[in-house]
């Protein structure tokens, strides 16, 4: 009766574990893939260099430079703007009913697809306000797309810091913003920090919202002002890889490796940080 | 099998049980010693349990009786951390050797546990759980015995006209009762009861005791609680646990409940005892 | 969020000014960007639909899958040098799914398996969307079989029952909500996705099923008519907002149904009944 089961019983486990190894196979076949595709095309000149028509001229200097230019000036946005959301929303909003509301629509915004924050952007901020298909634009879609990161991992944080601490600060004295300043936000660097890192690498990797506004276009020359015109690593990857010829998907896969790396870099960063703040902070 | 009896006899003189009332012995442990973790819970525990009698485990709490209970269906092998040492035989079988099949071996030794826990499905199904992990197929028997296992516990006149709600809708008195029928279908020699009255009122507590006395008919019931009116309404044997001074549970008496309640043999149990029936 | 909402409609009603809703819903033939302009969207939807569909079967499989195994089969060690790399999976830049797509399963099925596939196709595009979905299924029911009570499990095993038995008929089972928000979720997602099916999938807005074929989603439509040149105003810059509205109701109807589940789901263990 019971005999029979141990043979299933025990192969349960076997065929779950293959279905766990695909996905992770996968990930180590699309990364050799790609280093390897990429790796010769990585050189000097491959950074220096702009885009062009002639594969072995081709560079991502642009690119790179754009998307520094977009995610840095979106970031600008988004973390005070996140924070201070988070600080009013743990902080300053009484009733729960009010905040659940909040924290629902944030939840809800990290559903939305991310083309649709650049359709908004490319909109508002593009047309109406007339900023057009510009670094200013791409930056604020960006901001709002990566601002659930923010807030969220801000407002775990305030939530973690126990209440003793704030009742000792006001017990001697200190006004209400003093205590958000000097103990609250302190004591929830940290997580903001490593907030921040996980939102720029998410801001980093996407291309759909910077497509919408910026277009396509060949642009040669790094941008000099927000309102430039632009290109992204990531449009710049797809750029190439919507090319027929074999070397351009080359050139893609190089800027990819490149993207990973930047990618890994950032953060391998949050989570280094994370452990030194950490230790640092009282238990 | 009368295995080990002559031990058991030896024993028991010194525990102080009378061989009259003494029947078969179903379950014995032999030293058992239970760790979690490396904490010694259980030490040197030698209990017997006899057939078609109830007996009860009581003590203060931290004194090993849940562990001992689940010594007992090897259910601490799923614990991580916990390791047995010592013997545990049912009707003369070592249950930790290698041969014997865990699986089947619960389905002969049942327990119940103290918050009722019935699955997500049906009233129906929850009874015929056991039986249909256990292989059995045809669904005429299976009815049968889920009938049956309902009349025992003594909810099937509750539950007759609605067998296919879900399980949740019973109140809570119902779902232990639910538990016990679950536990009755699989036909067990013997039933394990970790406190199953501990949640429920007094209502459905008295129901469930008047079901245990009728059901020990047919099986051994072992019960473990904290109630010692209970005990000494409902047993025919009591074991005492208490934790000495270093956490570790000890088996300080056993016997028939009437000379333990009334005239034990170990000061700690009188202490215990009294101390627990004055204040209430 | 009303913000989108306010922009979204506010550009799109011009256009549907001139493109009646019925259309534009159920029309079948959709060729937005050339003189002969048609309206309807159902192409691609159907072409949304189908990337998507493959990725969540495939994600569905894959992902719960592994949370059956990491939560109940698995070593605690193994768990923990897992789950970050799952994560990992997370993670990747959704272009570089879309070059996987293109340049590695592509090729691979059609020498191997589909000698009459075209170079861009729904199938390896719902393949590399599975990929990218499967960690957030694997994560959300992993969550969701964990906190499934150990009384229960208990309750199986003192019957007699084998791990598979407690695993499959009872864990899973109890787990399901959660499970099945999951589902929706990552479905969600991968309507929502843009990279990955404008890279793989094509720009041949046909009514097909056939996934071996190119198709356009919606969201690759979108790409697709940012890059050209589109001025302010015109009908095609308005069908764009058209479009995006579209599918933002799709995305946040799905994504409500999902939350919905899971909060049904966690006030399921509580009490009795």
């Amino acid at each position: 009766m019971s005999g029979g089961w141990k043979l299933v019983d025990s192969w349960v486990p076997f065929l779950l574990s293959i279905l766990l190894g695909i996905p992770l196979a996968s990930l180590g076949l699309l990364i050799a893939g790609i280093v390897l595709a990429g790796y010769e095309r990585l050189s000097t000149s491959f950074f220096l260099n702009g885009p062009s028509f002639d594969p072995d001229k081709a560079g991502i200097m642009p690119a790179l430079v754009g998307s520094m230019w977009v995610v840095g000036l979106g970031m600008a946005i988004a973390i005070p703007l996140g924070v201070a959301t988070a600080v009013y929303l743990t902080e300053y909003v009484g009733s729960k009913r009010v905040s659940s509301i909040i924290l629902f629509n944030v939840n809800n915004l990290a559903g939305v697809p991310s083309v649709v924050y650049g359709l908004v952007a490319l909109s508002i901020v593009g047309y109406q306000l007339g900023l057009g298909r510009s670094i200013a634009t791409g930056a604020i879609a960006l901001a709002f797309l990566v601002l659930p990161i923010i807030v969220v991992s801000t407002v775990e944080a305030i939530r973690e810091i126990p209440v003793s601490q704030r009742l000792g600060a006001y017990a001697l004295g200190a006004s209400r913003l003093q205590v958000v300043l000097h103990v609250v936000l302190r004591q929830a660097l940290p997580s903001i920090l490593t907030g921040s890192i996980l939102a720029v690498s998410r801001a980093l990797g996407e291309a759909a919202p910077i497509l919408v506004i910026s277009g396509l276009i060949f642009v040669r020359e790094p941008p000099s002002s927000p309102l430039d015109e632009f290109t992204a690593l990531p449009l710049q990857i797809f750029n190439w890889i919507t090319r027929p010829q074999a070397e351009f998907k080359e050139l893609a896969a190089a800027a990819i490796i490149v993207l990973l790396l930047l990618l890994l870099a950032l953060n391998s960063l949050a989570i280094y940080l994370r452990a030194r703040l950490q230790a640092r902070l009282p238990g | 099998m009368p295995y080990k009896t002559l031990k058991a006899e030896e024993r028991a003189a010194n525990m102080g049980i009378f061989k009259a009332s003494a029947s078969g012995i179903v379950l014995e442990t032999v030293d058992l010693t239970v760790y979690y973790n490396g904490r010694k819970v259980l030490d040197k525990v030698n209990a017997v349990f006899h057939e078609n009698r109830i007996t009860a485990i009581i003590g203060p709490s931290g004194s090993g009786k849940s562990s001992l209970l689940r010594s007992l269906n090897r259910l601490n092998d799923l614990i991580p951390g916990a390791r047995v040492e010592g013997r545990v035989y049912y009707r003369g079988t070592d249950i930790y050797s290698k041969e014997v099949d865990v699986y089947s071996l619960r389905a002969k030794i049942g327990m119940v546990f103290q918050k009722p826990n019935p699955f997500p499905m049906s009233i129906y199904d929850n009874v015929a759980f056991g039986l249909r992990v256990n292989g059995v197929r045809d669904e005429n028997m299976i009815e049968k015995r889920v009938e049956e296992a309902l009349r025992l516990a003594a909810l099937w006149d509750e539950v007759k006209d609605r067998l296919y709600d879900n399980a949740y809708t019973l109140s809570i008195g119902q779902q232990q009762r639910l538990i016990i029928a679950r536990a009755l279908a699989v036909e067990p020699d013997v039933l394990l009861l970790d406190e199953p009255t501990s949640s429920l009122d007094p209502i459905s507590t008295s129901k469930i005791e008047e079901v245990l006395a009728r059901l020990k008919e047919r099986y051994t019931i072992v019960i473990v609680t904290h109630d010692l009116g209970q005990a000494r309404r409902l047993s025919d044997h009591t074991i005492v646990l208490m934790p000495d001074k270093s956490g570790t549970g000890r088996l300080i008496e056993q016997g028939p409940t009437r000379r333990v309640f009334e005239d034990p043999i170990n000061e700690k149990t009188r202490t215990y005892i009294s101390r627990s029936l004055g204040l209430l | 969020m009303t913000v989108i909402v306010y922009t979204l409609v506010s550009e799109s009603i011009p256009f549907f000014r001139e493109v009646s809703p019925g259309e534009f819903v159920l029309g079948r033939e959709w060729s937005a960007l050339f003189s002969e302009k048609k309206f309807g969207t159902l192409p691609l939807l159907t072409g949304t639909f189908l990337t998507a569909s493959i990725g969540l079967l495939i994600a569905a499989t894959l992902g719960l899958g592994s949370a059956i195994y990491l939560s109940e089969y698995a070593s605690p060690r193994l768990r923990k040098a897992v789950k970050p790399v799952l994560e990992l999976l997370a993670g990747i830049p959704t272009v570089v799914y879309g070059y996987f797509a293109l340049t590695m399963i592509t090729p691979f099925l059609r020498e191997n398996v589909f000698h009459e596939m075209s170079v861009h196709n729904a199938l390896a595009a719902g393949i590399a969307l599975g990929i990218m979905i499967t960690p957030m299924i694997a994560s959300i029911s992993e969550d969701a079989l964990y906190s499934v009570p150990e009384s229960l499990r208990h309750g199986a095993y003192a019957l007699g029952a084998r791990r598979y038995q407690v695993v499959f008929k009872i864990v899973v089972p109890a787990a399901m909500p959660g499970i099945i928000a999951s589902f929706v979720l990552a479905l969600a997602r991968a309507v929502g996705e843009t990279m990955i099916v404008t890279i793989a999938a094509g720009f041949r807005p046909v009514l097909t099923l056939n996934p071996l074929e190119p198709i356009q989603t919606l969201t690759a439509f979108i790409a697709q008519a940012s890059t050209g040149d589109n001025p302010y105003g015109t009908i095609e810059y308005r069908s764009l907002f058209a479009v995006g509205l579209y599918l933002f109701l799709i995305v946040m109807v799905l994504n409500t149904i999902g939350l919905a589940v899971s909060r049904k789901y966690s006030s399921r263990f509580g009490g009795a009944g």
